[in-house]
């Protein structure tokens, strides 16, 4: 009961902050909108997006311009450096790069493979509430919860002793005799980190694009079912090409969630047994063995890496502005 | 209209009342701030009042109410034993001692003091840390009741690893005493062994096992973001061993290199004994699970006797009951520990590798030399140190203090004995991108994927930093 | 492409009435196939396999979780609930029980939910329906921004934070350092928390918003503003009333986004009672019950549960959330 009171000052503060919070917008919308004539337009663009772009520039900007200058400084940021750091990635780092590479591309294929065959199977199912709900629950756990319940899946055991990891188990009561040691078994230690990252994802990619399925107007797909496609013609002429545009949305998201991750791998592996990938390596790299150039530089890669994805996205969205 | 400036009425005065809450908010903190005051000066008047039992705490006077953080890599359950050492120095003092423990304590402390977030004191495991944080201006010199406390209590070794470029930063605290070899006095008993006492004895009581069909040894270097340390301290122990402490210390500065013939040579003793499929990994498996092994959990198997023993630190004396509830330890109970012996007398004799935390302050505010002034006491190792589990290498400590018998006292001992040859752990020394980095990774890699030696070795070598 | 109103206030969501479908229910049942129900009831097993074994291995005995598989449990069911009040009184190994924590999460992401969320709705109806030159390349530039890794963005922070900043001698964030020690004023406050939340969440915050308040009807802002009502009128009295629902989904998502941050936690907040979110607490168990699988499971399924909670109950609403300007039929 006392651990109940002790936690209502907290609460409180929330609470008072989220007051002032409102208390201080009310004041400027209540000035702004006083503001006649021609600077009511600056004006208003001054207060709606004005605290916006400082946050933005404070939190991203800045320390992304700070990073690229950086990566082209040594360890300990005082000496330019030149291009040293990223021949130290593209020299000592391969493995570190395939294996991101690897998650960029599998991951988000599979998760929204997976989304999308689960959404059109859900789709002519009734119930589909029950499971749409438990594939798309494990988006609510955190990473160090998945790790801990996926450490559970993976356990290793000798085979001679009682079985603790599930996934052990299952493989010997389908007649192995000794399952590997899960996370030390390269390359496919990589696709077990994968398969919780998809264990997260796929509920995503399956709501939205069940959303994007059930919006596809019915009178295309009657007159579809007229001219006789039914099966995987609906699906690849009538359905695939309606949805484009949010199977795109879906796998950039997943992809640059995945570019960022480094907890499943920093939890599970820490990047050991040929398992590291560039984010994780990141992260060492600068605040464990204190080399800010190398820290610095692996996050450029990591940024120029997705810029083709960006560009891609920029360029479809300019095209549906410019139908609009 | 009329509708509409009502409401903007409404609407400042809910303005108002919001600012009225965050003003109630505010004096409500100061209102709590006041009564801790308060309550700093009731102890106060009671000290002087009562005094009894406060007397030991006269030199740390006049600081009460103030508050002096601490930032450790120390996790529960030592956590607990901590703060009791020095809750009655909290009482006398008026000073309130926080206690933060973080798995990630490495990469978050220096990310803490470049952003300007420092806690007031850390207890700093590494001297190589103690080095790069010096090197960046964060920690400040000792205060002089510290120094001269450490100059009457410890050896000067333990000095120079809180010293850089010539000051002295940082005061030892814990030591741990790293090189015993964990194994059940029980199991023994029943089984007939005996407690080895040379190299040569060590390897034939293994071979022994191995005819008894047990696995002799058992290991676990799995530890979240520092994998691999453990394999480093395997290293360290045959290093000392084989070639001294000279040698010892070339190696730490990289006078040696790591693919000399020397750590080579180290590495194959190593193989032939923690890489001996004969010999390990009792109780998980094949050697490749020691890389997947948690250090916390190598130890159980012992307790099953599915294994024989385990080369850990005197910390690991924590870990038992973690296994069996009730376990003890000690020379006839569950668990205790033997000295791994020396390989050869004559070029180091009793060779013993150490480790322990040091205890850097980033503020220079009285109450905070108050608390650096009483750790490096002989008051306070022996106030901990009487909670057991622990080791101070600060010879104020008087020798019974340590349980007759106990892992403890085995500990001091050792620690304390000036015949032997003492060295720090070298990973701990090292530079952090290769004590903290490659070594771990490349020993780990070792483990797990086999990687073959003189790889291994070289990819050490090339991770040293340049300067 | 004109959008009616209609079409884009009511958000498609998993569970809205069935005649929302697209595909009639004639076409519904004809391609139903038993093949696909054992397909989906198959992997929607798979899918609850992994967290069922963390509940059931929480509430197993201390001997039982370390030697068995909690799969067994079903043979051999033997439960016990000491490893929950363990978690919760703290026991003897950790000092403090995991209700500070708890409450902790709570003071940081409601307001760290809701800060981002009214900003980010300002800025999108802002690039949307104010007029101004650059409004497109401020919407990619913000799009753009979501890959700046934010590892990279703690340092720059954490120092505006303690340190400040300025230009020159122009101070842009004051220095809010302690004197005689390197600790900021903000240190131990739940402050940077919800300030670096909120710039964390703005870029994906604003470009959701804004594709989903473009679509609102033009007619409706042409009607106000001849009826004379200024831009913040407008925002107030008919965008923020349209948006509500796509505004009140995303902050679910966000909210449970912070609740489960560690790396942001862990360097702006430490890991102190006072502070820390349970997460913080989740990764300290993990470190120091090593073996102790019971209680680790314990801990973390009191850690998820909020979440879950939430996510079951407002799941309508969340789903809406993430799809806010995401789905063009």
């Amino acid at each position: 009961m006392d651990e109940l009171l002790d936690g209502l000052p907290k609460l409180g503060s929330a609470a008072a902050a989220i007051a002032l919070f409102f208390a201080a917008l009310l004041v400027l919308f209540l000035i702004g909108g006083r503001v006649r004539g021609k600077f009511q337009g600056p004006v208003a663009l001054a207060v709606f997006l004005g605290p916006a772009v400082i946050l933005v520039t404070m939190g991203l900007i800045v320390p992304a311009g700070r990073t690229i200058y950086g990566s082209f400084l040594d360890a300990n940021q005082e000496e330019f450096i030149g291009f040293s750091n990223y021949s130290w990635i593209f020299e000592t780092q391969w493995g570190t790069l395939t294996n991101t590479i690897l998650w960029i591309v599998i991951t988000p294929i599979a998760s929204t493979g997976l989304g999308l065959t689960l959404a059109l199977l859900l789709d002519r199912m009734k119930r589909e509430s029950v499971a749409k709900s438990l594939i798309f629950m494990p988006m609510a756990i955190s990473f160090v919860g998945a790790s801990i319940i996926w450490g559970l899946m993976y356990e290793y055991r000798p085979p001679t002793s009682e079985q603790v990891g599930l996934l052990s188990q299952i493989v010997m009561w389908f007649g192995v005799e000794e399952p590997p040691n899960w996370i030390l078994w390269q390359p496919f230690n990589n696709y077990l980190l994968m398969i919780i990252m998809i264990w997260i994802q796929v509920g995503f990619a399956m709501v939205v694009l069940s959303a994007a399925i059930k919006n596809i107007s019915s009178d295309v797909v009657e007159a579809a079912e007229l001219d006789g496609a039914v099966g995987w013609k609906l699906f690849s002429r009538v359905t695939i090409p309606m949805i484009r545009a949010t199977l795109i949305v879906v796998l950039t998201t997943i992809m640059i969630a995945v570019l960022k991750i480094f907890d499943i791998v920093r939890t599970m592996t820490n990047g050991n047994f040929g398992t590291q990938v560039v984010a994780n390596e990141m992260y060492a790299q600068s605040f464990v063995q204190f080399n800010q150039g190398h820290g610095n530089a692996l996050a450029v890669v990591l940024f120029i890496g997705v810029i083709p994805l960006i560009i891609y996205n920029i360029i479809q969205l300019r095209k549906e502005r410019a139908i609009r | 209209m009329t509708a509409l400036k009502r409401r903007r009425g409404a609407a400042v005065l809910a303005g108002g009342v919001a600012t009225l809450m965050l003003l109630a908010a505010c004096s409500s903190d100061s209102s709590t701030d006041a009564t801790a005051t308060d309550e700093a000066t009731a102890t106060e008047e009671a000290t002087t009042d009562v005094a009894a039992g406060c007397e030991a705490y006269a030199d740390y006077l006049g600081n009460e109410g103030a508050s002096v953080s601490i930032f450790t890599s120390i996790l529960p359950p030592e956590q607990g034993l901590f703060e009791q050492s020095w809750s009655e120095f909290e009482s006398c003092t008026g000073i309130d001692i926080v206690y933060e423990g973080s798995d990630q304590f490495e990469a978050q402390l220096p990310t803490r003091i470049a952003g300007g977030n420092a806690p007031d004191i850390a207890f700093i495991p590494q001297p190589g840390l103690l080095a790069k944080l010096v090197a960046d201006g964060g920690p400040v010199a000792a205060p002089e009741g510290t120094v001269s406390n450490v100059d009457t209590y410890w050896n000067p070794a333990w000095k120079s690893y809180g010293t850089v470029d010539g000051t002295f930063y940082a005061a030892p605290l814990g030591s741990n005493m790293k090189s015993f070899v964990w194994y059940s006095p029980k199991t023994f008993a029943a089984n007939g062994y005996t407690v080895p006492t040379t190299w040569d004895e060590l390897w034939a009581l293994s071979d022994q096992m191995v005819a008894d069909g047990v696995k002799p040894w058992c290991g676990g270097i799995e530890s979240g973001g520092a994998t691999g340390w453990a394999a480093t301290d395997w290293l360290e122990q045959i290093m000392l061993r084989m070639y001294g402490g000279e040698v010892y210390d070339k190696w730490v500065n990289h006078e040696l290199l790591f693919e000399s013939p020397e750590v080579n040579a180290a590495m194959d003793v190593l193989a032939g004994w923690m890489k001996n499929p004969d010999y390990v990994n009792g109780g998980f498996g094949n050697v490749q699970t020691i890389a997947t092994t948690a250090f916390q959990d190598a130890g159980g198997p012992i307790l099953k006797g599915e294994c024989g023993m385990l080369q850990q630190a005197s910390f690991y004396a924590n870990f038992w009951t973690n296994f069996q509830e009730g376990a003890t330890v000690g020379p006839d109970g569950d668990a205790f520990a033997f000295y791994l012996p020396a390989i050869d007398e004559g070029i180091a004799p009793q060779p013993v590798v150490g480790g322990g935390e040091f205890v850097a302050a980033f503020a220079d505010r009285a109450e905070v030399a108050a608390v650096q002034n009483y750790l490096s006491s002989a008051e306070f190792a022996t106030s901990k140190a009487a909670l057991g589990t622990w080791v101070s290498a600060n010879s104020g400590v008087p020798s019974d203090t340590y349980a007759e018998g106990s892992i403890d006292q085995l500990s001091a001992q050792y620690l304390t004995d000036l015949g032997g040859t003492f060295r720090f752990d070298a990973s701990d020394l090292m530079p952090a991108a290769v004590g903290a980095g490659a070594m771990w990774t490349e020993m780990t890699a070792w483990f797990a994927e086999d990687k073959p030696t003189a790889e291994v070795l070289k990819a050490i070598d090339a991770a040293w930093p340049a300067s | 492409m004109s959008v009616e109103a209609s079409e884009i206030v009511i958000l498609p969501g998993p569970e809205l009435p069935e005649e929302k479908s697209g595909i009639k229910e004639s076409a519904r049942r004809k391609l139903s196939s038993p093949w696909a129900v054992v397909v989906v009831v198959f992997i929607t097993v798979i899918w609850t396999i992994p967290t069922v074994g963390l509940l059931v291995t929480s509430f197993r005995p201390a001997a039982d979780a370390q030697n068995t598989g909690w799969w067994t449990f079903f043979r051999n069911p033997a439960v016990t609930f000491s490893n929950y009040a363990e978690v919760i009184t703290g026991g003897t190994t950790m000092g403090t029980g995991i209700m500070p924590y708890f409450f902790n999460s709570f003071a940081i992401a409601i307001p760290a939910a809701i800060f981002p969320l009214i900003l980010a709705s300002m800025a999108a109806y802002a690039i949307a329906w104010v007029p101004f030159k650059g409004a497109v390349w401020i919407f990619f530039g913000i799009f753009a921004l979501q890959v700046v890794p934010l590892q990279m963005a703690l340092l720059p922070l954490l120092q505006m934070f303690n340190l400040g900043w300025s230009i020159g001698d122009i101070p842009i964030f004051p220095d809010l350092n302690k004197p005689g020690s390197q600790q900021s004023l903000l240190a131990g406050t739940y402050i940077p928390l919800w300030i670096a939340h909120t710039m964390f969440a703005l870029p994906l915050a604003i470009f959701l918003l804004h594709n989903f308040m473009a679509q609102l009807p033009r007619d409706l802002m042409e009607a106000a503003r001849v009826d004379g009502a200024g831009h913040f009128l407008i925002f107030r009295k008919i965008v923020l009333p349209l948006s509500i629902p796509a505004i009140a989904s995303f902050a679910i998502f966000q909210f449970l986004w912070v609740w489960n941050d560690l790396l942001v936690a862990i360097t702006f907040a430490g890991g102190t009672p006072d502070v820390a979110p349970i997460t913080s607490y989740l990764a300290t168990i993990k470190g120091s019950y090593g073996a102790q699988l019971h209680l680790i499971t314990a801990g973390a399924f009191i850690a998820i549960i909020v979440p879950l909670i939430v996510f079951f109950s407002l799941q309508r609403f969340f789903v809406r959330g993430l799809l806010a300007g995401s789905v063009k039929g």
